[in-house]
């Protein structure tokens, strides 16, 4: 199959036959035939399942990462189990994550969603933490004066004024979900890891597959970072007046 | 049940194949912590100059996430693919990416110090460099741990995966190789990664509390 790829012919779903391109024969580093070529059958699904994942994990891990920090700013005394649980859960490396997961879960999407919302949680719950504690003693207080009750101090004063840190943290999360899922495809063909797997098994390295699923991978990061930090802008006008 | 008897026979895997998963940690450790060292000594005085310089801000920001951006097995194919398989080829890759972290951290960590104690410092009649040094730089001290640290769990992490792209003797290849190693193995291998991933950010942890603790006024 690799070969047959390399060779520029068949493609796993449709069989090509096409004579392979100059550069497919000297493996160049970026063959617009076989992007072309592979758009359809390879590139874009690829990008596609990669979108849905890290939505899935950031999503998720967003949820839980603010459960936590709700608890951990409510009762300080949880702040410190709760930061050593989500660093003990962020050391752990990738594959050996996986590895221990798979008696558990099975090779499936749900074992690689499990390992990417735990390296999430490191980043957003430190972030929603950090931004809720730095809201000014004395804004409370003149909340408080103002008879707001606790429920509308949090939704009304200490979250808006935590939103900045809270978006930033999942600026961070999210660019990194989307680089640590392409390690995903060592358990599961899922992904733009796929194909930088496929690329990597090929006897030379096919190049071509491997800079432009990887190039995804970034561009895909790039444009998340930018459309949040749009939102950002957007949600949190008075953070620009700084 | 099953998870419990793998665990147990991971164990004893340990105890029948201690030189083959000690040699292996080794080759891991070299090669993550020769890389972490070179990414120290390239960003860690470029992070301390940029923030005491309070310049690039733009530029510290943009590596960070152009770093957490970077797919790591997308790089070190690249370099492989660029230079062939060898253990420098990979080490580059993998300092590529820890300099990020460490970069901006230490940047921020420096640019951050309080301008009133670096004023009066000056004022105090301390050179540049002395007030880098004995200002900015214990007082930053907790900040740079923490990248030095994620930058370290990150390199650990990668240097597994490597062995995906040829590079052979270290715990990843027992990870990658389970028709050989049997789950027990892998299991094994797994759980010494993860041993050296907690040593070195624990070590670096209690680093960071330590230099924090120093500079708490009220410690």
């Amino acid at each position: 199959m690799n070969g047959a790829r390399l060779a520029g012919g068949g493609g796993v779903v449709i069989p090509h036959f096409h004579k392979p391109s100059a550069c497919l024969l000297h493996n160049g580093w970026l063959c617009f035939d076989w992007v072309r070529q592979h758009w359809g059958d390879t590139l874009q699904p690829d990008l596609i399942q990669h979108i849905k994942l890290t939505l899935l994990a950031v999503g998720i891990g967003f949820v839980i990462a603010f459960a936590l920090a709700l608890l951990g700013f409510r009762f300080r005394l949880l702040n410190p189990p709760l930061g050593l649980f989500t660093d003990f859960l962020y050391t752990i490396p990738s594959l050996a994550l996986f590895v221990l997961l798979i008696p558990v879960t099975g090779p499936t999407v749900t074992t690689i969603e499990i390992a990417l919302v735990s390296y999430t949680l490191f980043i957003l719950y430190r972030n929603i933490l950090t931004g809720l504690s730095a809201v000014p003693a004395d804004v409370l207080e003149s909340a408080r004066g103002m008879g707001l009750t606790r429920t509308q101090t949090f939704m009304r004063v200490e979250l808006p004024l935590a939103a900045p840190a809270i978006l930033a943290g999942l600026r961070v999360a999210t660019v990194s979900t989307i680089s640590i899922g392409t390690v995903a495809a060592l358990l599961i063909a899922y992904g733009l890891g796929q194909p930088i797997f496929d690329a990597l098994q090929t006897p030379d390295i096919f190049r071509t597959e491997l800079v432009v699923a990887g190039g995804l991978a970034i561009l895909l990061a790039l444009v998340a970072d930018g459309l949040l930090a749009l939102v950002a802008r957007a949600l949190t006008p008075w953070s620009r007046l700084r | 049940m099953i998870l419990a008897s793998l665990f147990v026979d991971a164990f004893r895997f340990m105890g029948n194949n201690a030189s083959l998963l000690l040699s292996a940690t080794a080759e891991l450790s070299k090669l993550a912590f020769a890389s972490l060292g070179i990414a120290l000594v390239i960003a860690f005085p470029l992070g301390l100059w940029l923030g005491h310089k309070h310049r690039g801000l733009t530029l510290a920001l943009g590596v960070s996430t152009l770093g957490r951006a970077l797919p790591s097995i997308a790089l070190i194919g690249v370099f492989i693919a660029w230079l062939g398989v060898g253990f420098l080829n990979v080490a580059v890759a993998l300092v590529v990416l820890a300099v990020p972290p460490i970069l901006t951290n230490t940047y921020l960590a420096v640019d951050g110090v309080d301008r009133d104690a670096v004023d009066a410092a000056r004022g105090m009649g301390l050179t540049e460099a002395q007030i880098l040094l004995r200002i900015e730089l214990p007082l930053g001290l907790p900040l740079i741990l923490a990248g030095i640290r994620i930058g370290a769990v990150f390199v650990i992490a990668t240097a597994t995966i490597a062995a995906v792209a040829g590079v052979t003797g270290g715990l990843g290849d027992i990870i990658l190789n389970s028709a050989s190693y049997g789950d027990a193995g892998v299991v094994a291998a797994a759980l010494c990664v993860s041993a050296v991933a907690f040593a070195t950010a624990g070590i670096l942890g209690l680093a960071r509390g330590a230099a924090f603790r120093r500079m708490s006024p009220n410690a």
